[in-house]
């Protein structure tokens, strides 16, 4: 029974008001630059009337293609090594004995959460230079990397959070019934883990299409990925056509967390 | 079968340490429905747990079928588990579950299929074959577990107050279907329970256990009739508790001198605490309500409780204490009797004991 002398935070003030405020402040830019994405005009503040033609140019023009094929293809790897990282690291954290500084170990690996992404990204930036001079690699690697370990602690928070609520009599039972530690992991812990994989794997996925801070110090000369392509077309001449790549963005992004929340909850 | 020498568990260290079992030894034979039972809390559950291999002893040794098992896996161990709380894979249907443990044994697909089919046909589920746990009701589901623990025919079969989640109806079905099956199989089945009536109705022996160590290993009658210790006797049924005065002791007899200054012989199994002071146990329908002055004892009659098949009188001794008598009521048998009243206590031959504390 609900006690009606609780306190109820709609009882202050201007609370409304407030909280109006907030989402108008955190979604009208989003609105508006969906909506200039349909601008027939140059510039993106001045409505001159609906049109596709700055989706038609974002398609048409080759840097876009080349820096959507490399987000993609970054983004595709690095999440998958950023999951891999972070089932492993789920289950040595939950899946063993209590060991000594298992709280460090926790917040070693949630670093990237905490740490400002710019010292992570100057870190990055003087130790790829090392190793580019030890190795003479240029290639795209170096942002693969980057971007998988930042990701990894994404994909580590809902992967742990299933792991944490799966039942421990579950895997016993594996080993009462002769499922040796290997099996068990296989037949067992996987099958009831895949959803909160799926939903880390498509957080990490989402976090490295947008990365920017890290990407540009890593990045080498010709390695645009979508968002520093964005970047640097903003330094120069600001069309509707920077709001139409950002529209779809957008948009897969939204796909990717609605699937990856409702693939979470699925049977959690 | 199971031989259990001198098993202690001890969790953490130093000050803080909690000794979950201290020195169990106990034999379980082959066949047989064996039942650890005791209040929450007294290692069963940590005992049962170590021969499926999820704990390992602190000290002391297991053997299965000759073979120390102490350091095995559970894996390796050719034991089975019925748990509590079920633990069927959710993501299996009912014959994925119970193919489980051949599978991972590395059967041939056809014998699993056979062997799936047999335990579905035992267990009454053949229907629900295809069914995943979460749609079965909680009685369906403990078959699937029970169906599934002996599908890879262990020689050992471990059951965790298995019917515990069970509403009483079902329960009473359970303990039923779980003897016939044990009888069908003849499996060996080590039975965890803290329910008294289940232990008594369902076990070939009983041990009863406290504190992490076994008090009492025998057959229900046994444990019933001869408890050997205070604890035993008042764990296992109702059990008055009277302090009498030590006449005598001739072998397995003691001469005793009752409050009321009657004298009578009674059972004294085990040795017996020296001392003019030794405590009576008697079981309430070893008891019975006569006239007063008629029986070995007298008192006042201070509490009727009905319950149905049988009546408790709880009768005042006065300086020597209080008793329950119970007896089953029978139309017209029973002259009424109300509280205040003064009635003699009769006790029946070859009933009641000398225990130690």
């Amino acid at each position: 029974m609900a006690d009606r002398k609780r306190f109820d935070v709609r009882a202050l003030p201007g609370l409304s008001f407030m909280a109006g405020s907030c989402f108008v402040l955190l979604y009208l830019p989003i609105l508006l630059v969906v909506i200039y994405s349909f601008n027939a005009g140059n510039t993106v503040s001045i409505w001159e009337g609906f049109s596709w033609r700055w989706y038609q140019a974002a398609w048409n023009n080759a840097a876009v293609q080349e820096a959507t094929l490399r987000s993609l293809m970054v983004a595709s790897i690095a999440s998958v090594l950023a999951t891999a990282a972070a089932v492993l690291a789920a289950l040595a954290t939950t899946r063993s004995r209590g060991f000594r500084g298992r709280g460090i170990v926790l917040g070693l690996i949630n670093q990237p959460l905490m740490v400002p992404e710019i010292v992570t990204a100057v870190g990055l930036l003087i130790v790829f230079s090392m190793i580019k001079v030890a190795t003479g690699y240029q290639g795209i690697g170096y942002v693969i990397l980057a971007h998988a370990s930042f990701c990894t602690p994404f994909a580590f928070m809902s992967i742990r959070a299933r792991l944490q609520g799966m039942d421990l009599s579950l895997e016993n039972a594996g080993a009462d019934l002769y499922g040796t530690p290997v099996r068990i992991f296989r037949h067992v812990t996987l099958p009831q883990l895949w959803p909160g994989i799926l939903s880390g794997w498509m957080l990490a996925f989402v976090i490295s299409l947008d990365n920017v801070v890290i990407t540009e110090f890593v990045k080498s000369a010709g390695q645009d990925t979508l968002p520093t392509y964005m970047l640097g077309q903003l330094r120069r001449k600001i069309t509707p056509e920077i709001n139409a790549i950002s529209t779809v963005l957008l948009l897969i992004s939204i796909a990717l967390v609605i699937t990856a929340y409702l693939a979470g909850r699925k049977r959690a | 079968m199971i031989e259990i020498d001198n098993l202690t568990k001890t969790y953490g260290a130093g000050p803080q340490a909690y000794q979950a079992l201290r020195g169990v030894t106990a034999t379980v034979r082959a066949n047989e429905f064996f039942t650890l039972l005791g209040p929450s809390g007294c290692g069963k559950t940590t005992l049962l747990r170590m021969i499926a291999g999820f704990e390992t002893p602190t000290s002391g040794k297991l053997l299965l079928d000759g073979q120390d098992v102490s350091a095995s896996p559970p894996y390796r161990r050719p034991v089975n588990t019925v748990f509590q709380s079920y633990a069927l894979f959710p993501h299996m249907t009912c014959a994925e579950n119970i193919g489980f443990g051949l599978k991972m044994l590395g059967k041939p697909k056809a014998e699993i299929t056979r062997t799936v089919g047999e335990m579905l046909d035992l267990v009454q589920m053949t229907p629900m074959a295809n069914r995943r746990p979460s749609q079965l009701s909680g009685g369906q589901q403990q078959r699937i577990a029970l169906a599934r623990a002996l599908a890879p025919k262990p020689k050992v079969l471990l059951l965790d107050e298995p019917l515990s989640a069970l509403d009483y109806k079902l329960r009473k079905d359970m303990q039923i279907e779980l003897k016939r099956i044990q009888k069908d199989t003849g499996i060996t089945f080590v039975f965890v329970t803290h329910d008294q009536e289940e232990a008594l109705t369902m076990s070939d022996r009983i041990a009863i256990m406290n504190a992490g160590t076994i008090r009492q290993i025998g057959s229900p009658r046994d444990i019933y009739d001869q408890p050997a210790e205070r604890f035993v006797a008042d764990f296992i049924g109702e059990t008055n508790f009277l302090t009498v005065g030590l006449l005598g002791v001739a072998g397995q007899t003691a001469r005793v001198a009752l409050p009321s200054g009657r004298e009578l012989d009674l059972r004294a199994p085990g040795e017996l605490p020296k001392g003019p002071q030794v405590t009576m146990a008697i079981r309430p329908e070893h008891l019975e309500l006569v006239a007063a002055d008629a029986g070995q004892l007298s008192g006042r009659l201070s509490n009727i409780v009905y319950f149905g098949t049988d009546t408790h009188f709880h009768v005042d001794l006065g300086e020597g204490g209080a008793l329950v008598v119970r007896s089953q009521n029978k139309p017209d048998q029973m002259p009424r009797l109300t509280a205040g009243e003064a009635v003699g206590i009769s006790v029946l031959p070859g009933t009641g004991q000398v225990l130690r504390d």
